[in-house]
C-alpha cells in the first residue's frame, strides 16, 4: 500500500505547478508559436508531476516503478516507426489523397 | 504435518508476498492504465500520421476554443486535487468527507463534459462532420471526434465509477481501497488531457 506521507501542502504545490504550466503552454503557443517540442516537453512535465504525486506512484516500491514505466515508455517510442511512412505519404501526392 | 494444517496455522508464512507490496486489485489499476496510456498513445500517433500527411490540415480553433480548454484543464486538475482529498478522508475513515469529495469530483467531471460537448457542437455547427468538414481534409474531423471522443468516454466512465463507489462507500459496501483505486484511474484521465491539449488544440490553433 502506497504511504501517502505528504500532506496536502504538497499537493497544492503539485496542482499550482501543472496549472501554470498549462498557462505557460498557451501562452508560449501564442506568443512563439506551438512547436510540437516545446509543447510535448511541458506536457511529460505535467505527466511527471501527476503520476508522481498525484498517483503516488514515488510512494511505491522501486520495483513497481520498473514493471510499469520502462515497458510503457518501449512501447510509445516503438510507436514513432510510423512517420516514416507519413513523410512517405507526403513524397507520393497527389496519389496517396 | 499436512500441507493444508500449516497452511491453517502459519497461513501468514506459507502465503506469497503481495506482488510489489500493493493489494492486487489496485496493481489490475495499474496495468490497465499503462494498456490504456498505449491505446491513448496509439490513437494520438495516429492523429499525428494523419495530420503529418495531409496537405490541407486545417488550423480550426479559434482563442475561444484555446481559452475553453485552459478552463476545461483547470477543472479536471481542480477534480484530481479533490480526489486527492477524498482518498485522505477515506484512509482517516471519515465516510462523510470521502463522499462529499468524491462527489465534488464527480461534478467536476459533469462540468468538463458539459465543456467539451459544448465545444462539439460549436464544431458540428460549423460544419465539421466524422468525415467531412468545410476547411480542409476530411479526416480532421474523424482525427478530432476520436481523440477527445475517448477522452470524453473515459471522464463519463470515471464519473459514474466515482458515483457508484462514492455512494457504496458511504453505505460500508466499499472500502477505503475501492476510493484510492478509483482515483488513480481519475488522475490517469486528468494525464491524458495534459497530452490532448497541446497536440489537438495548441498545434491546430489559428494563426
Amino acid at each position: 500500500m502506497s504511504q501517502q506521507s505528504h500532506g496536502t501542502g504538497s499537493a497544492y504545490m503539485v496542482y499550482g505547478a501543472i496549472l501554470a504550466l498549462a498557462v505557460v503552454q498557451i501562452v508560449v503557443a501564442i506568443t512563439r508559436g506551438p512547436s510540437l517540442g516545446r509543447m510535448l516537453v511541458l506536457a511529460a512535465i505535467q505527466a511527471y508531476l501527476a503520476v508522481m504525486f498525484f498517483m503516488h506512484l514515488r510512494d511505491e516500491k522501486p520495483s513497481l516503478r520498473l514493471a510499469l514505466i520502462p515497458g510503457t515508455l518501449f512501447v510509445l517510442v516503438m510507436m514513432n516507426m510510423i512517420w516514416a511512412d507519413s513523410f512517405r505519404l507526403i513524397v507520393l501526392r497527389p496519389f496517396a489523397k | 504435518m499436512s500441507q493444508a494444517e500449516v497452511a491453517l496455522d502459519q497461513g501468514v508464512g506459507v502465503m506469497e508476498e503481495r506482488p510489489f507490496a500493493i493489494p492486487s486489485s489496485k496493481l489490475v489499476m495499474w496495468l490497465f492504465i499503462i494498456s490504456d496510456a498505449c491505446t491513448f498513445g496509439a490513437v494520438l500517433f495516429a492523429y499525428g500520421y494523419i495530420r503529418n500527411s495531409a496537405a490541407d490540415w486545417p488550423l480550426v480553433f479559434e482563442r475561444a476554443s484555446i481559452w475553453n480548454s485552459l478552463l476545461m484543464t483547470f477543472i479536471l486538475v481542480s477534480s484530481s486535487l479533490t480526489v486527492l482529498f477524498a482518498v485522505k478522508a477515506a484512509k482517516a475513515d471519515d465516510r462523510a468527507s470521502a463522499f462529499k469529495w468524491t462527489m465534488i469530483t464527480a461534478a467536476g467531471g459533469i462540468l468538463f463534459t458539459i465543456l467539451h460537448v459544448r465545444e462539439w457542437l460549436s464544431l458540428i455547427g460549423q460544419g465539421a462532420r466524422l468525415f467531412q468538414n468545410p476547411w480542409g481534409t476530411p479526416m480532421f474531423g474523424a482525427a478530432f471526434f476520436s481523440v477527445t471522443g475517448l477522452h470524453m468516454a473515459h471522464v463519463v466512465g470515471g464519473v459514474a465509477a466515482l458515483i457508484v463507489v462514492g455512494l457504496g462507500y458511504r453505505a460500508g459496501h466499499y472500502a477505503e481501497r475501492h476510493i484510492e483505486i478509483w482515483a488513480l484511474y481519475w488522475h490517469f484521465v486528468d494525464l491524458v488531457w495534459m497530452f490532448v491539449v497541446p497536440l489537438v488544440y495548441l498545434l491546430n490553433m489559428k494563426r
